[in-house]
């Protein structure tokens, strides 16, 4: 996040990009951890854990249950070892599962009752939990004058949500956006419909344990024919050590509506590794249409590959009413490893899914990630574009699908990955399943692995760039058709940390 | 229990009562060597992620299902080129249907003789090439027949050789289930041209390990033959010197069940691996094609084309990789799996992957699938072209690029008059 010194510059993304490289110096910026007196659930995973967990959440006595479900399934679970990833064994026993700050013991009932100390820690990390135009994630943008779009922010703290913005204006168009467990609390009948019903409980390892133990997370209802009046967007911060972050989001867009999201997340600079396991599901029923955009920046680790967040996540939309569209659009640059996949079920007729990826990986950082797309509706189209660029003795694969069932008629799917390497020490895969029952569908893929073309190099630095600049340059070019995709908010910082990434990986 | 361990144990359970084969000294070290690989890792069974889109159970059970006899109406293929024949009939080495094994730079023996000897330069390739190959993915059944083959051709290659050798296999027996493995080995500079065709067996288990030196040439063409209940299962192991050719291209029509495996190593600068197959489905019907090409060296060239026209059910599977090792810099690698749908109920499942772990190289590989294009349909019969004309020249041109990899103008149109005839008896 530069300063806004180059804001005017109209055709100053790529000086950012190179700004953003002089400023920050390689450092993971949002490494800082916010002194605050924690509550913690006793240490390891049991029933009585999830009991305490839902408990805390003030759940009803069907969701304990659900949970508990969970739970027992969980336990005959095997944990997935198919990813090209390579990290020491997980111990789910030495985790916290639970973690609020003191402060959170009785729900503030707004914004102004929140703990300053987690109010400026947002602050820092340039989300103002402050109703007013701003622009999330650029600096001194609060600051501002009141010209930006808004953007109403669920923010969650380890396992609680702080505070949501922009609740009553939401709500005078019939949205509703509020943290999970207060939707289980005030819309069990929305929650009980749709929890579990894009992602079931028992769907994989990790999203089975997060169906057990998850905290907190966001909740969005947007009615038949609304089209939600701002972006909604959640931050997610983990502060708290050995604490494990669950947080589960259910989104749904009745028939007719649109919504745009944004998802967020850092955490401070640790020497032992995290555990993340997020489930984010999305319903999408008929003319509806869903844009999720991630901006991954948990902390990646050191260059020596000590510490980071493990981030495994399960993502999946399902668009069941016909001309339901979703697009997810991620750009991953933080974590030690990550396992994510958000995925698109195209079950209503001409429904569409779009799966735009920036995955960065450096130093000891892997990421196993890609999508898959599952036609099941006809005239249903996909597109799939994943960049995934190495650097240091990082591992970066694309694993992906795309399934055209039989009754998948006239669907169409398009599959770009490309990879880039940057260093002779780091590795980049391409593992794609397609998979193709009828013969009216068309699928295409295509994939190509390159280093920094030789020519673009010598052009930039014949123009008096360093090295490190003009990599930055180069690849920001090559991530050009991803970083389109991402609304405005995050489009500049994602080209921020296309920089910041890289940082240290040449020469 | 682990799946591993009841996988061991299923295995050991199929295998019991099954005795080597008796032979010298370095065969018995071999085959003893292939079957400890194969208990370890177990027959491959469905969970399997290699056998995801295949199912290997009546490729490992104990009997071959029975495959009715086929007769061909068409001209035997390659009946008009010089070569040197060499027949298998279900399996079994049949003397007076073949040709003396004699031709200038090139030594030709059975592996049933080579296997008696306690000594001999087979010893080097033979089940090596294959061990070799069981990482980082297993291949169990070519475990299987290392360790259980008794006969098959082991060639030297020691200069040019312009007349091909043709490997030729007949099937006459409804429940033969034959497993044939052969060793070739081309010494610098050679170059050479192995052909086969053939539906070989009811069940057919066939692994072929070729050496290539430095400098080397080795051209393979082979046909799968027409029976329409056969099974097989065939590996090829190749290690490829420095500035060394290797080019193979593979027919499959029909067969219930085919499964081609290729390993393909570049261990020299240099080096250049072309590997390449057109199917052809109707019914019930699976081909799957596996491809492991690893990149060890610097400069080298790998392409895989892999093309397969489906109908009336017929399922294609491709599985295809390259893998770029650290040091394989300048690598150029290539990789296209299509498959053309002539109607809906067919399928087609793919998973090409890349797995590269150096900087300075440029591969890509492309997928597509789908149906025939209505509008090149439309302008060849806008020109007059009938339909099922227009549609198998559409074919024909879908499956060119496959076949064009076939450097031997006469192989060439013997494959495509094959093509042809398969388009033919599906008109009208």
């Amino acid at each position: 996040m530069a300063s806004l010194d180059h804001a005017d510059v109209k055709e100053g993304v790529d000086q950012e990009t190179v700004d953003a490289v002089r400023e920050v110096g390689g450092k993971y910026k949002y490494g800082w951890e916010t002194e605050i007196e924690m509550e913690y659930a006793p240490k390891g995973l049991t029933e009585d854990i999830v009991r305490l967990i839902s408990d805390k959440n003030e759940e009803p006595e069907w969701m304990t249950q659900w949970r508990l479900e969970a739970y027992a399934r969980w336990l005959t679970k095997e944990e997935p070892d198919w990813a090209m990833l390579d990290y020491p064994e997980v111990d789910f026993q030495d985790q916290y599962y639970y973690a609020r700050p003191k402060s959170m013991e009785v729900k503030p009932k707004s914004l102004d009752e929140v703990d300053p100390k987690l109010l400026a820690t947002y602050a820092k990390l340039g989300i103002p939990l402050k109703e007013q135009m701003i622009l999330a994630g650029v600096e001194g943008a609060e600051d501002a004058p009141a010209e930006g779009r808004k953007v109403a922010v669920d923010a969650v703290f380890d396992s609680v949500s702080v505070g949501t913005t922009f609740q009553k204006e939401l709500k005078e168009a019939g949205v509703i956006f509020c943290s999970i467990s207060e939707a289980i609390r005030e819309h069990p009948e929305l929650v009980k419909k749709y929890l579990g019903s894009v992602v079931p409980v028992s769907d994989n390892f990790y999203a089975t344990l997060n169906s057990a133990v998850f905290s907190d997370g966001s909740f969005v209802y947007v009615p038949p024919g609304v089209r939600c009046p701002m972006e909604l967007s959640t931050y997610f911060r983990i502060n708290a050590e050995n604490t494990g972050q669950f947080e589960r989001t259910l989104i749904i867009a009745d028939k007719g509506s649109y919504v745009s999201y944004l998802e967020g997340c850092t955490a401070p600079q640790r020497d032992t590794s995290q555990l993340h396991a997020a489930v984010v599901e999305i319903v999408i029923e008929e003319d509806a249409e869903v844009k999720y955009s991630t901006v991954q920046n948990w902390y990646p680790g050191d260059e020596n590959g000590k510490g980071g967040i493990y981030n495994f996540v399960t993502k999946r939309a399902d668009c069941r009413g016909a001309r339901s569209k979703v697009m997810w659009t991620q750009v991953e640059t933080g974590s030690a490893v990550t396992w994510k996949y958000p995925s698109c079920i195209l079950r209503g007729d001409d429904a569409q899914g779009e799966f735009y990826s920036i995955a960065i990986t450096n130093h000891h950082q892997q990421a196993d990630t890609g999508t898959k797309m599952i036609h099941l509706g006809k005239n249903t189209k996909s597109r799939i574009v994943s960049k995934g660029i190495s650097a240091g003795v990082a591992q970066n694969t694309y694993r992906g699908q795309v399934s055209m069932h039989p009754k998948a008629k006239n669907s169409r799917n398009y599959t770009q990955c490309d990879s880039l390497l940057i260093g002779d020490q780091c590795g980049a895969h391409t593992v794609p399943y397609i998979e193709v029952k009828n013969n009216s569908s068309r699928v295409e893929h295509e994939a190509t692995t390159s280093k920094v073309d030789d020519e673009q190099m010598f052009y930039c630095r014949q123009r008096g760039m360093d090295e490190e600049a003009a990599v930055a340059l180069i690849v920001n070019g090559f991530a050009k058709e991803v970083l389109q995709a991402l609304p405005m908010e995050f489009a500049m910082e994602a080209q921020q940390l296309v920089a910041i990434s890289l940082e240290g990986s040449v020469g | 229990m682990s799946a591993l361990a009841k996988k061991q144990e299923s295995t050991a359970a199929r295998l019991e009562g099954l005795a080597l084969p008796k032979g010298g000294a370095w065969a018995t070290e071999a085959r003893e060597a292939a079957l400890g690989r194969l208990q370890t890792m177990g027959l491959p069974q469905r969970r399997d992620e290699y056998w995801k889109y295949t199912r290997p159970d009546t490729l490992t059970q104990e009997n071959a299902p029975e495959a009715s006899l086929f007769v061909s109406d068409e001209t035997p293929l390659f009946d008009e080129l010089d070569r040197l024949k060499i027949v298998f009939v279900d399996g079994v080495f049949d003397a007076g249907q073949s040709d003396d094994f004699a031709g200038e730079n090139l030594t030709i023996e059975r592996l049933s003789d080579v296997a008696e000897a306690d000594i001999h330069w087979a010893r080097d390739l033979y089940g090596v090439l294959e061990a070799n190959g069981q990482t980082p993915v297993e291949r169990p059944l070519a475990a299987m027949n290392t360790a259980f083959a008794t006969d098959g051709v082991v060639i030297h290659v020691t200069g040019p050789v312009e007349r091909p050798v043709s490997l030729i296999y007949r099937h006459e027996n409804t429940t033969s289930d034959a497993i044939l493995h052969h060793v070739i080995k081309l010494d610098a500079g050679a170059s050479f041209t192995l052909l086969e065709n053939g539906p070989a067996a009811a069940r057919f288990n066939k692994s072929m390990e070729v050496d290539v030196a430095d400098g080397a040439a080795f051209h393979h063409v082979r046909a799968q033959g027409r029976d329409h209940e056969r099974r097989a299962v065939t590996h090829i192991f190749a290690r490829l010197g420095t500035e060394s050719v290797f080019k193979s291209f593979t027919l499959t029509v029909n067969g219930r069940l085919t499964r081609n495996e290729a390993v393909i190593e570049l261990t020299g600068d240099d080096a250049v691996a072309h590997i390449a197959g057109a199917a052809m489905g109707d019914g019930d019907f699976l081909h799957d094609d596996t491809v492991f090409v690893t990149h060890d060296a610097v400069n080298c060239e790998s392409r895989q084309v892999f093309k397969k026209v489906l109908r009336n059910g017929a399922t294609g599977v491709f599985q295809g990789k390259i893998l770029v090792k650290k040091d394989a810099q300048k690598t150029d690698g290539y990789q296209i799996s299509q498959s053309l749908m002539l109607d809906d109920d067919s399928q087609f499942l793919a998973k090409p992957e890349l797995e590269i772990y150096a900087d300075d190289v440029a591969c890509s590989h492309g997928s597509t699938s789908g149906a025939i294009d209505e509008d090149a349909l439309f302008y060849l019969r806008a020109r007059g072209v009938p339909r099922d004309i227009a549609t198998d020249l559409l074919v024909l041109s879908f499956v060119a690029e496959a076949v064009e990899e076939i450097e031997h103008e006469s192989l060439r149109d013997a494959i495509n008059t094959r093509l042809e005839g398969w388009l033919e008896r599906r008109r009208g």
